[in-house]
């Protein structure tokens, strides 16, 4: 069997998997990381959305054996030492998620959006997203909560 | 409603952050799928590729041989597990057809995705591989997918019961006959809503953990109702309920398809009970659109009487409503949930409504976020446009003409319910205020006077609902098998913090934010202070769950009563410790005072660590800071609210932009605007979708043909317009609380908003019909039929063209 | 949603890719970004027993000027092709058409190559390549060859790819300033493959139409050229009229597939819309 090694929210591991072994299955089943969801099996739902050597994939359209020698950060490894990043923030004061199982894939899909255009307009996230599927919010809150945070991001890196 | 005012200046009425957040923004939920135990095992499960056969040979032999596998099992070797089959809780005539339905299929399969078979490995990838040895050998038999075909019964689904008619349930009120031959004008339609499958975004799993030695049960499950799913389960598996705990931990939306008692939970109690190991089952995605209940699937024939001004006489319904190949838990009363909708917010004089329910090989039908509501909703809203352009009125005004006035209510509607208040007048003119009627009707206008290619339509959804599911007694008389009664405890901590139980089983709505600060007032405490306990049997075991927006307008009233029952409780207690008789305490936010004397004072937080201690109390009560109160409303609630829909429709491609969306609803008191808010995006959203976009197809076999999401149309954030949203408050008077519940309200409003819309800016080209979902193809066929545009009439104009 | 097992072969050049698919035959599959194989392998609709990762072969990957031409790397990403500045500078066109190829997280790992030699004529990129007379290049334990776009793409999901052979490149022409494109992609929605997508290329000569080449998405089998329009454009005035008779042969000769969005008569009256729309964006470009 293969062997990897993979940086996953700032741990190391290595171990040896099976070839057919996908990313999400490594992160929930092998490492526990149970925080990255599997919603769907034909990459359209985005829930198992994970930011992959900066960034953002669908960890069930990668085989862990891909993603050998990556740095992988997952929502488990978003926030900075307990502190909420400014996505998570606003995800939960502009009432982006309801029963948050896309959440997760919402949130980090939203990292990378972010990473490529740090001042995004209503349109431009609602295409940034067209990755995820949200059945709860009708995404409304989602593009507010976006914005919102990539304002406080802005205001942080300009203070 | 001066207590309700009073409160509403505390946490009632206000936007306060949702309690469930925290774990879901950083990944520490846990879904039944992150539940691993010691020794667990993965239940596979083959479905059946064909609509209907019998099984001549189900051999698991050769899966047994595979890697990783611990135990396989066909229909027949699983038989002797279960009591009962699965059960239909909703038997709605005396002489309704019901048939046999076994977690695992042992002579026939019904339609594709029946469950044919069962695979036990050490994990979910051998269980996946050993599903592939499973030999079976299908006889083909016929398969009926059409519901007026299934109804000549040539074609059987069952062919023991000699007929594909399940029921036929009638209701009629006034005359109807003679509303008919007395009116001026008769409109007649058929109305198609399509099959459509929910989709929560996480799909169902299953684990159950075992200790056979005392013969208790754990089971988890991704579930709306963990407290149907024990009392269903006990009986099916023969296990006494007391040995039964059901757990719904996180559970990642429903909209009704998690509103039952499946198979797979049935199947993973047996094997645990079996191998005496926990087990596991998660459905994929593609598995969850065979496997998990799908919604709508209606034939609606409709007629309308009314005079030459417009005023409505009478309504004629002819529903047949597909079953699928089983009944699933309240399969055959979803389309009677209808049954009382479909006259709307409108007065007449006589109404018929029969409902025909039909079995097809097709994966069964049940609740889908707003249940037989969204159906009767589309066909009333859509038939009074219909009926106003046969009149040449604005479709508004229609409305306006026939509508219960505000000064009517309380109103016996003519389906036999008594709406106790609303105010269309006022959401109306709001929503037209803010969705600007009158300058996009001038647009119209324009529009269509240049013969613009893309044209402009103005669609209206003046609904209302029932919910806040239910009057036990109603539900008594329409034979369904429970009440409609919630339950919550309130319990004061020694600490002075308050656990609240409730019987509700959230998924996604934001209870434990909204009844925290139902209980925080009615108890004078902080918000944070109050937590919400669900969604556990053993925690809460008194409950009937989560569906029909009836969380707030039924179990939050629950809450409400329960502090409150708690509060006269703790009045003696204050009673003795302020040396006071009990009529001289008054209790005002969180504070006991004996009248007249503001010194002598205790909160009630202080006085549960005294009661606690029992040091001194009074005589003969014994030492308890907590109560319950089970709630069963007198009536129904209705929400109502006024949805506007603005759409461009390019007559050269049949594509539909939604420009516009504003809606003005009416859920009553408002506990959290945010949260509704969040209620009516979703729901919306849900039926636009069914308007627009999804559709479930079967082939003439009864293949799935929208197999997986690749197929099968759910928006995401680029289709999805802007929503323009506000609220009026008429209090229900049938509660203390004055709410009414708003979960499926959006979802009931919008689709035939949109298609009305669809309709309004092409009907002047000649089309009166375009079936759901108004896809370009039909939309451009509907056009180019009506003979007004032509394929090779290719205008240049490509201003406000999108695509 | 778990695949079948098979072995895995990680190589780390072209050699090395092609010696793999030479001993495996038949039973090995290329693995590119993955995002059309991995889906399938899935639903186990693609059960490849041997997979051969091109992951790591970095010469494989980013885009060089070489001249008369660009040289896409086949294993380059979607995501890199878009932000690409000698594409942007020399044939938007395909940094247009990549942006509409499945959502952000597919771009990050989907390939062109990978695209390519999928082989699907509802993908937005072969239609594209068609249009611009784009060359693959493809080796084998022979040596090297090309093939036009209009000789690569052979069937529902095939290509003129041998089992033993690996697409490397591919080649775009350089278009200059007088060359205006669009791509009309029309679908149910965001997420949904193109039910008729139009890639138009226009280039401009004083004031009339020098050439013009459209593809179409999802109107066959193959991607497909509209000759007949291209036919009545070459040397046209640009005027709205002879647009107009243009894109209304732009279906001709097509036989459109039937599926639940669309017959064939609405997917050819689509070709027609959708390529008069990219034909006058095109020159309004």
């Amino acid at each position: 069997m293969p062997r990897i090694s993979v940086n996953v929210d700032g741990t190391a591991f290595t171990d040896e998997v099976e070839p057919r072994l996908l990313l999400v299955h490594y992160l929930r089943d092998r490492l526990g990381k149970t925080g990255t969801n599997i919603g769907c099996d034909t990459s359209n739902c985005g829930a198992c959305t994970v930011v992959m050597d900066g960034l953002s994939v669908k960890s069930c359209t990668v085989l862990a054996v891909q993603a050998d020698g990556s740095d992988v950060t997952t929502i488990e490894g978003l926030a900075d030492d307990g502190r909420w990043h400014p996505l998570q923030k606003a995800f939960h004061t502009e009432h982006a998620l309801q029963c948050g199982y896309c959440t997760p894939g919402m949130i980090m899909a939203s990292v990378g959006l972010l990473a490529d255009n740090p001042d995004p307009s209503d349109e431009e996230v609602r295409e940034g997203l067209e990755g995820n599927l949200c059945r709860c919010t009708g995404y409304q809150n989602i593009v507010k909560a976006v914005r919102t945070a990539a304002a406080e991001m802005h205001e942080g890196a300009t203070r | 409603m001066t207590d309700v005012a009073e409160r509403s200046e505390a946490n009632v009425g206000r936007v306060l952050h949702r309690k469930e957040d925290a774990k879901l923004v950083t990944g520490q939920s846990t879904w039944t799928d992150d539940i691993q135990l010691p020794g667990m095992l993965h239940i596979g499960v083959l479905r059946s590729p064909m609509a209907h056969a019998r099984l001549a040979r189900v051999d698991v032999a050769p899966a047994l041989e595979q890697p990783g596998v611990v135990a396989a099992y066909s229909g027949a070797d699983l038989a002797d597990e279960w009591v009962m089959g699965l059960p239909c809780a909703w038997p709605v005539t005396e002489d309704m057809v019901a048939p046999d339905h076994w977690p695992v299929a042992t002579d026939e399969v019904r339609f594709a995705g029946d469950t044919v078979a069962v695979v036990v490995a050490r994990d979910r990838f051998s269980a996946a591989d050993a599903l592939e040895h499973v030999d079976v050998d299908y006889e083909p038999l016929e398969p009926v997918v059409d519901m007026e075909e299934a109804l000549r019964d040539e074609v059987l689904v069952h062919s023991e019961h000699g007929t594909n008619k399940c029921f036929v349930w009638p209701l009629e009120t006034g005359d109807v006959d003679a509303a008919f031959s007395g009116a001026d004008v008769v409109v007649k339609r058929r109305y198609i809503q399509q099959r459509l499958i929910p989709n929560a975004i996480e799909p169902r799993a299953v684990v159950v953990d075992p200790t056979t030695a005392s013969g208790e049960y754990t089971l988890y499950s991704a579930t709306q109702v963990p407290h149907f799913v024990r009392i269903q389960m006990a009986l099916v598996l023969g296990i006494p309920e007391h040995r039964l705990r059901v757990v719904a931990p996180d559970v990642g939306g429903g909209f009704g398809s998690k509103l039952n008692v499946y198979a797979e939970e049935a199947i993973a109690l047996a094997v645990a009970r079996r191998l005496g190991r926990p087990v596991k089952w998660t459905e994929t995605r593609s598995e969850n659109y065979q496997a998990t209940i799908h919604g709508r699937d209606q034939i609606q024939d409709i007629e309308i009487a009314a005079s030459s001004d417009g005023v409505l006489r009478g309504l004629r319904i002819d529903l047949k409503a597909d079953m699928g190949a089983y009944l699933q838990l309240l399969t055959p009363g979803i389309p009677l949930l209808g049954a009382f909708m479909y006259c709307g917010i409108y007065k007449m004089d006589a109404y018929s409504f029969t409902c025909t329910g039909v079995f097809t090989d097709k994966t069964p039908t049940d609740a889908y976020r707003g249940a037989g509501r969204p159906e009767a909703t589309f066909a009333i809203e859509r038939i009074m446009d219909d009926l106003a352009a046969e009149l040449g009125v604005d479709p508004m005004e229609l409305r306006r003409r026939n509508w219960i006035q505000h000064s009517e209510f309380p109103y016996d509607t003519v389906a036999g319910l008594t709406y106790d208040t609303g105010n269309y007048e006022a959401a109306t003119d709001r929503a037209m205020e803010l969705f600007g009627y009158d300058e996009l009707r001038a647009e119209q206008a324009r529009r269509r006077e240049s013969g613009d290619r893309v044209q402009l339509g103005i669609g209206i959804s003046t609904y209302t609902e029932m919910c806040g599911l239910a009057p036990s007694r109603v539900l008594g008389s329409l034979r369904y098998g429970a009440g409609g009664w919630e339950a919550a405890t309130v319990r004061l901590l020694p600490t002075g913090k308050v656990e609240v139980v409730t019987g509700i089983s959230p998924h996604g709505q934001g209870h434990e934010t909204g009844f925290s600060q139902i209980a925080a007032d009615a108890l004078g405490v902080d918000f944070d202070d109050v937590d919400i306990l669900h969604g556990d049997t053993r925690v809460a075991p008194t409950g009937l769950d989560t569906y029909g927006s009836r969380s707030l307008a039924v179990g939050g009233v629950a809450v409400h009563k329960a502090a409150e029952r708690l509060i006269d409780k703790m009045r003696r207690f204050a009673a003795h410790e302020l040396e006071a008789a009990e009529d001289d305490i008054e209790f005002d936010r969180g504070t006991f005072r004996v009248r007249g004397d503001p010194d002598s004072s205790t909160t009630i937080q202080d006085l549960s660590l005294s009661v606690f201690t029992a040091h001194d109390l009074p005589e003969g009560v014994d030492p308890s800071t907590a109560a319950e109160y089970v709630f069963d409303p007198e009536n129904f609630s209705f929400p109502h609210g006024t949805h506007l829909c603005a759409v461009e429709v390019d007559t050269d491609t049949g594509a539909v932009h939604v420009r516009n969306y504003t809606c003005v609803d009416d859920c009553g008191t408002i506990v959290n605007p945010q949260l509704v808010e969040g209620q009516i995006h979703g729901g919306i959203t849900q039926g636009m979708a069914q308007a627009l976009w999804e559709e479930a197809i079967y082939d003439e076999l009864g293949n799935l043909t929208t197999g997986t999401i690749v197929d099968y149309y759910v928006p995401g954030a680029p289709d999805v317009p802007h929503f323009t949203t506000d609220t009026t408050q008429t209090p229900a008077t049938t509660n203390p609380l004055g709410v009414k519940g708003v979960g499926e309200a959006g979802t009931i409003a919008s689709t035939p908003a949109v298609v009305n819309a669809v309709l309004d800016a092409v009907r002047h080209l000649g089309v009166d019909d375009i079936r759901m979902p108004c896809s370009p193809e039909r939309v451009w066929r509907a056009v180019h039929d009506a003979g007004q545009q032509t394929g090779q009439d290719l205008s240049d104009d490509t201003a406000g063209g999108r695509l | 949603m778990i695949p079948a097992p098979f072995e895995y072969v990680r190589v780390g050049s072209v050699d090395e890719a092609v010696d793999a698919l030479s001993e495996h035959g038949e039973e090995a599959t290329l693995l590119a970004g993955g995002h059309s194989l991995l889906p399938l392998m899935r639903l186990r609709l693609a059960v490849p027993e041997v997979l051969v990762d091109l992951g790591r072969v970095d010469e494989l990957r980013g885009v060089r000027d070489a001249g008369d031409h660009l040289a896409v790397g086949a294993m380059t990403t979607h995501h890199q092709v878009m932000s690409d500045p000698l594409v942007r500078e020399h044939c938007g066109v395909l940094a247009e058409v990549t942006g509409e190829v499945g959502d952000p997280q597919v771009r990050h790992r989907g390939t062109i190559g990978g695209a390519c030699a999928h082989g699907d004529a509802a993908g937005d990129h072969p239609a594209c390549l068609l249009a611009l007379d784009a060359t693959m290049v493809a080796r084998d334990p022979g040596g090297t060859r090309e093939i036009t776009a209009a000789d690569f793409f052979t069937g529902i999901f095939e290509t003129a790819l041998a089992p033993d052979e690996v697409l490397t490149e591919v080649h775009l022409p350089k278009l200059d300033g007088s060359w205006g494109f669009d791509y009309q992609k029309f679908q149910r929605v965001k997420q949904a493959w193109a039910i008729v997508g139009a890639c138009a290329l226009v280039r401009r000569e004083d004031g009339r139409i020098g050439e013009a080449r459209v593809g179409l998405t999802n109107l066959g089998s193959v991607p497909v050229r509209a000759t007949g329009t291209e036919r009545l454009l070459a040397g046209a005035a640009a005027e709205p009229d002879a647009l107009r008779e243009a894109a209304a042969q732009a279906a001709e000769g097509t036989q459109p597939p039937t599926d639940s969005n669309a017959r064939p008569d609405y997917r050819r009256h689509l070709a027609r819309v959708l390529t008069l729309r990219a034909l006058q964006n095109s020159l309004a470009s």
